[in-house]
């Protein structure tokens, strides 16, 4: 992810130590600097992700990462990062369960991320990757719909993903980096520019907010991002993210092989969420079965992203295990012949 | 072909390094493979296990829930991993540190090596974690030991490349204690 995130041209990072996500600060230590950026590890994690607000209103491409605890901590700059319009990436290694909780793999912190997370009426896009691949794309991915609307993008990972190794090829570096007509580098010949989330203004303030949602409006429009796996004929979608989507995944191809007719609907883009294709598969799909590593938080999505029309069940747990594709098609099986096969009769 | 293993005993011992080591080569080889290493918030003497798929199709889960093959380095660990080995799978015991009267699975092939035991007489008790990897490769060559002296050479440089040869050695008994194990 940090070798990524140095070829899209990243040359700020700003961090403070949390495991399971220091190999990406390690990393950068070492390369940041070969890369002719700046790695700074901070006093703390609120001093990061401000440095992060320092370093992107000059233009200049800059991320922090972190992991469950030390992400609350980072939520009031977020905040300000998407008032002001200022593109930033954020890494977040989820951690098991609230306070420290574990260092193994969850996804507790969905409703955190996805819901704005900070204070104030507003959204970070969040990509959500399956394997270290994907971490890899999606942070060359990030960097761009960063800037191209100027916010904050969170990259929503967990323990399994931070700490597993395997195979990834790298993007080639980025060369060219979006024109930033709003940078602040010192106003010598032009006139003065500013970059504020207080405006004082009624009138600036709800314009500026209305400007801000149409804003939303448009990244929901245009960057949904999703994988389908074997939906064509499914009688049952199994709707997962992440790492639990790998698990699943692997439990659809076992059922597969026992001849139920399963797939698999994977969210990339958990903000904007795809619920209008997920509507659309309820046309064909009447079972919906959502598996997350947390006690259902991607459910209420699919619950509203479905509004009745068809069946959700829920299989979920809290963080601290992570089911294998065994324990997974036990249960997709067990449900699939409920519903199904028992319908058939 | 595909094939996994999990490796299970305690911090310090040397597992995620062995396991590391075995995925490294697997990649060298250019097959697909995923390390997923699990262990404690301590630095010493807390649980460290891994699991190590290798394979030439696109591997799906890096979580295993019953993998074919086991190494247990310690007690502790053969308490908690011992049930989860496949049917019928292949159960490396380190009996220096394991109870072996207590091993209870029938349908598995165990095999019993006093690693720290081997290691001490080698001369470097550090090393049983290289006898158990040989010991592993013994019995499922699933990488050529030359993929793994190269990965070595590569991690090993500067003043700890006269390490090498030492651990090419206890690699080397490994699969000697290995083949001699009889099993099936």
């Amino acid at each position: 992810m940090a070798e990524a995130a140095i070829r899209a041209g990243c040359r700020f990072y700003f961090g403070y130590p949390i495991t399971p996500q220091n190999e990406v600060a390690e990393y950068m230590s070492e390369h940041m600097p070969e890369a002719g950026g700046t790695f700074i590890q901070a006093e703390s994690e609120i001093a990061s992700i401000y440095m992060v607000l320092g370093a992107s209103v000059t233009g200049a491409r800059a991320m922090t990462s972190s992991s469950s605890p030390g992400i609350s901590l980072k939520q009031e700059g977020i905040s300000f990062l998407a008032g002001q319009e200022l593109p930033a990436v954020i890494l977040n290694v989820m951690r098991g369960g609230p306070g420290l909780g574990n260092i193994a793999g969850c996804q507790g912190d969905y409703f955190q991320a996805t819901r704005g997370g900070g204070h104030g009426d507003y959204k970070t896009i969040v990509l959500a990757p399956g394997s270290v691949q994907e971490l890899v794309d999606l942070t060359g991915v990030a960097f761009e719909l960063a800037d191209k609307y100027r916010n904050p993008v969170m990259i929503l990972a967990d323990g399994l993903i931070g700490q597993m190794r395997e195979p990834v090829v790298l993007p080639e570096p980025v060369k060219h980096l979006p024109e930033k007509d709003w940078a602040l580098r010192g106003a010598k010949g032009r006139p003065s520019r500013f970059s504020r989330s207080l405006i004082l203004n009624v009138r600036r303030m709800e314009e500026h907010n209305w400007k801000l949602q149409r804003k939303f409006r448009e990244i929901e429009a245009n960057e949904i991002r999703f994988e389908q796996y074997l939906l064509e004929d499914a009688k049952l979608v199994v709707v997962a993210f992440g790492s639990a989507a790998r698990v699943a995944k692997g439990a659809v191809k076992r059922l597969r092989k026992e001849g139920l007719k399963v797939g698999l609907f994977r969210p990339i883009t958990l903000w904007p969420f795809p619920h209008k294709k997920i509507r659309e598969l309820a046309n064909e799909c009447s079972e919906f079965l959502v598996y997350e590593l947390n006690a259902g938080q991607m459910l209420e999505d699919v619950k509203l992203a479905l509004s009745g029309s068809a069946e959700v069940f829920f299989y979920g747990r809290p963080g601290g295990v992570i089911p294998t594709p065994m324990d997974v098609a036990k249960i997709i099986g067990s449900r699939y012949y409920q519903r199904i096969k028992r319908k058939a009769k | 072909m595909y094939a996994d293993v999990m490796m299970a005993g305690f911090g310090g011992q040397g597992i995620l390094l062995i396991g590391n080591l075995l995925a490294e080569a697997a990649l060298l080889e250019e097959l697909n493979v995923t390390y997923l290493p699990s262990y404690g918030v301590e630095m010493r003497g807390g649980t460290a296990n891994c699991t190590v798929v290798i394979s030439d199709q696109e591997i799906g889960s890096p979580q295993v829930s019953a993998p074919e093959v086991m190494l247990v380095m310690s007690e502790q660990a053969r308490e908690r991993f011992e049930a989860n080995v496949k049917p019928n799978g292949l159960l490396i015991v380190n009996s220096t540190l394991v109870d072996t009267g207590k091993l209870s699975r029938k349908d598995l092939e165990i095999i019993n090596i006093p690693f720290n035991q081997v290691a001490s007489e080698m001369g470097n008790a550090k090393f049983a974690n290289m006898i158990a990897l040989g010991a592993y490769l013994g019995k499922r060559p699933v990488v050529k030991t030359e993929s793994i002296e190269k990965m070595l050479k590569e991690q090993l440089t500067g003043k700890k490349a006269e390490f090498v040869p030492m651990n090419l050695k206890a690699i080397a008994r490994g699969i000697e204690l290995a083949n001699q194990s009889g099993g099936r």
